[in-house]
Parts: structure tokens; sequence; C-alpha cells
């Protein structure tokens, strides 16, 4: 995983299409650190979220990456190696099993351990099921394997919670928790608590 | 290139599931073909000279059948997402899904193609040429293609648009790949054949990047 020293949003204001989803939004993530952004329905959560991704183009302000080593990257061309999606749509291909949609992505970044994926989200029994057959909350546990996969610095996870049981809801706040001692940055759009120190960012409607 | 191998394997392991793309194609473009026989007569005179530019066009319309999806699931289910932040760029990931198309269309469509060819009663050498045609053609349809796929994400029922976007800039792939075969049959060269794979070539290299700047334009919608 290449180590990012830190993430800061500036002044940041975004509208779609004619409508103004925040503006003035400053933040600022250091690694190690999660950022829980709150708001209800419609506050642009999912959107900043696009926006640190580097898909959405802020209308003002402006969003910078640092790296470990103190450069900072202000080109989304650059960031996009450091960042692990994970989606408000899983991005899994109903034809496809857990096991192959995990091989896929691992040979896809080059590398990784497709088997400690599966154990480390309880995936092993259902493996070679095509995931058409897997209820909501497994398909999640897929996306959620895949994330770890990656081995991007910084997480975005909308709604990481969102499908899963108790058990796995514990599962992801431990995820965030290892990742983040491994020097890992989590920005999480949520609309309940995750149980999980961080900073937190309040989007309003305006 | 690991990354774009892995991106064309996928995309090659969901079209051959059940339901997959690829048996459709060759069955439009089996019965297709099979029907223009019925219809026209056994003159055989008359059949070889329609054969080229039936095949042809029937190839191009089995070809546009599993265009429409081309981007649009991945889109849908926001593995577009993914692909765009993973170790490939925009027109890698273009390029991979040109080669997965034309594998699971073009070249199927190529191979079953001298079978077709008996239909007409075209002499060997033209059933050779034929299939050539088709070989260095299809790659063209599915680079325009793709553009057109790129384009037509977010429409509703874009698979009825897409046709007419694509269709206009896919008349010189047909035109020389029919003009080859023609060539064969009256025995004289006009030199279709190297246009046709210059056309080709000249798609497939500069499509990725269009299709490329269309997918970035859904991203950030």
């Amino acid at each position: 995983m290449a180590a990012l020293g830190g993430l800061r949003g500036e002044k940041l204001a975004l509208q779609r299409g004619h409508h103004p989803l925040f503006r003035d939004l400053s933040f600022e993530v250091s690694a190690g650190e999660v950022l829980l952004v709150e708001g209800p329905n419609g506050a642009g959560k999912t959107s900043l979220l696009r926006l640190i991704a580097g898909f959405l183009k802020p209308r003002a302000g402006s969003v910078a990456l640092r790296t470990a080593g103190g450069l900072v990257l202000s080109e989304v061309e650059e960031w996009s190696p450091y960042i692990g999606w994970l989606g408000h749509q899983d991005g899994i291909k109903p034809q496809l099993t857990p096991h192959e949609t995990l091989r896929f992505f691992a040979r896809f970044h080059r590398g990784a351990d497709v088997e400690q994926a599966l154990n480390r989200l309880g995936l092993q029994r259902f493996r070679d099921l095509p995931v058409q057959y897997l209820s909501a909350g497994q398909k999640k546990r897929v996306a959620l394997a895949r994330l770890t996969l990656a081995n991007r610095a910084l997480w975005l996870m909308d709604e990481p919670m969102s499908m899963l049981d108790f058990a796995g809801r514990a599962l992801v706040a431990e995820l965030i928790v290892q990742h983040c001692r491994d020097g890992g940055m989590v920005v999480a759009a949520t609309h309940e608590p995750l149980g999980i120190p961080g900073r937190h960012l309040s989007l309003a409607p305006l | 290139m690991i990354s774009f191998a892995a991106l064309v394997s996928r995309d090659l392991h969901i079209a051959t599931r059940a339901g997959g793309s690829v048996l459709l194609a060759i069955s439009f473009f089996a019965a297709t073909t099979a029907l223009f026989p019925l219809g026209i007569g056994i003159n055989p005179s008359f059949l070889f000279r329609m054969a080229a530019g039936v095949v042809w066009v029937a190839a191009v319309f089995a070809c546009l059948l599993s265009l429409d999806r081309l981007f649009e699931a991945d889109y849908e289910d926001g593995s577009l997402d993914l692909l765009a932040l993973g170790p490939l760029s925009l027109e890698g990931v273009a390029l991979a899904k040109i080669v997965s198309h034309w594998l699971t269309s073009g070249l199927p469509l190529t191979l079953v193609s001298p079978l077709l060819a008996l239909l007409f009663r075209l002499p060997q050498a033209a059933s050779v040429a034929l299939a050539i045609s088709l070989l260095v053609g299809t790659p063209a349809v599915s680079a325009i293609g793709a553009i057109g796929a790129a384009l037509t994400i977010s429409v509703r029922r874009g698979g009825l648009i897409l046709p007419l976007i694509v269709l206009p800039l896919l008349t010189p792939v047909v035109i020389f790949g029919t003009g080859a075969v023609l060539a064969t049959l009256d025995g004289m060269s006009n030199g279709a054949l190297p246009l046709l794979a210059a056309f080709s070539l000249a798609s497939v290299l500069l499509a990725p990047f269009a299709t490329a700047a269309a997918l970035r334009l859904h991203l950030a919608a």
C-alpha cells in the first residue's frame, strides 16, 4: 500500500444541475484517521465522495491529497492509484461467483491474496456460488473483500454498513480500524453511527 | 498488460456464460443470412453476387446486437467507477472492451461465414475472400460501435439510438468488405481489401480515445 499523509478539502462548493449541494465546505484527514460524513438524504454525501474520487469537479475550492513523503497531488490522474472505492452500487457481476469476482479484481490490480480476502469476510462457504444467488448482505461482503484486495490507502465508503447483519457491521468496523492502524485513511458517508471514533463532517441541505 | 488481459478474460467469461451474447449473435447471423436465398430464389448467378452484401449487412447487425450493453451494464452496476480507478487508463479499458466485443462477435461470425457461403453457392475462392474481409473488417465494427455504446450509456432504450449513430459510420466497412469479395468473383483486384484494412486499423487505434472521452462525461454526471 502506497502510504498517504493526508487529505484536505478547502472551501468546496458543488452543484448538481442548477441545484447547489454545499458550499464553503472544508475538511482535513490525516493518515490513520476516519472522516465520517453525515447528513440526511440528498445532502450530497455521495457527491462529496465522487468529488474526492475525482469523478466530479467542484464549482469552487480544491481537494488535495498529500503523500507520506509530503508531495501534494492536485491532479486527479495522480490520485486514482490511492483510492479504494466502495460505492452505493456494488459493481459485482451476477453471473460470476465471489471467487471469480475477487480473482478478476486481484489480477486487475496485479497481485493480492484472494484466499485471505475470502477468509477475512467469511465468504469461503459460498465462494463458488454465482453472486445472483447471494443475499444483499453477502454481496456487500464480496464488495468489502474486493476493497481490501485493492490495497489502496484512502478508502471512500458509501454507506458501508447498509444491508449488513450485526456480525457484518462489527466486521466493517474492525476492517476500518485495522486499515487506519496500517496507516490508511477512511472517508465514510453514512446516516447512522458507525461506532468508530473519527472526525465528523455534517452536511446540511442548503 | 496483466490488468488488460484480466479485463478481457472477465468479459469473455461473462459473454460465454448461459444467456451470454455469443450464441445469440451467431444464431441471429445464421438465421437472417439463411432467409435471403429463400426469398431471392435459387438463380445461382444472381445469388452469389448478392452473397457478400447480404452476409456483410447481417454481420454488422449481429455485431450491433450485443453492443448496447458493452458499457451500459458496467455503468449501471457501478463497475465503471471501479474500472476508472483501476491501474488501466480509461483508454485501456475501452480498448479491452473493444477486443472482448470483437472476440465474442466479429471473430465467431467470421468462423461460421464459410458455412453460410455454401447457401449462396459461393465459389471457394470467394468464400475465402468473404471470410478474410470479415476478419479484417469486423474489428472496425466493434471499435466504432464502442464509441456509440459509450455515448448512449445513460440513454434509456439506448439500443434504438445506437444503430442510428453507428450505422452511417460503418458504410465504408460494408462497401469495402463487399467490394473485396466481388473483386475475387470477377477475377480482378480493386484495392478494397487494403482500404478495409486501413479503415479497420485506424478505427481500432483512434476509437479508444473517443470512447474514453465519452465515458469520462458519464462518470462526471
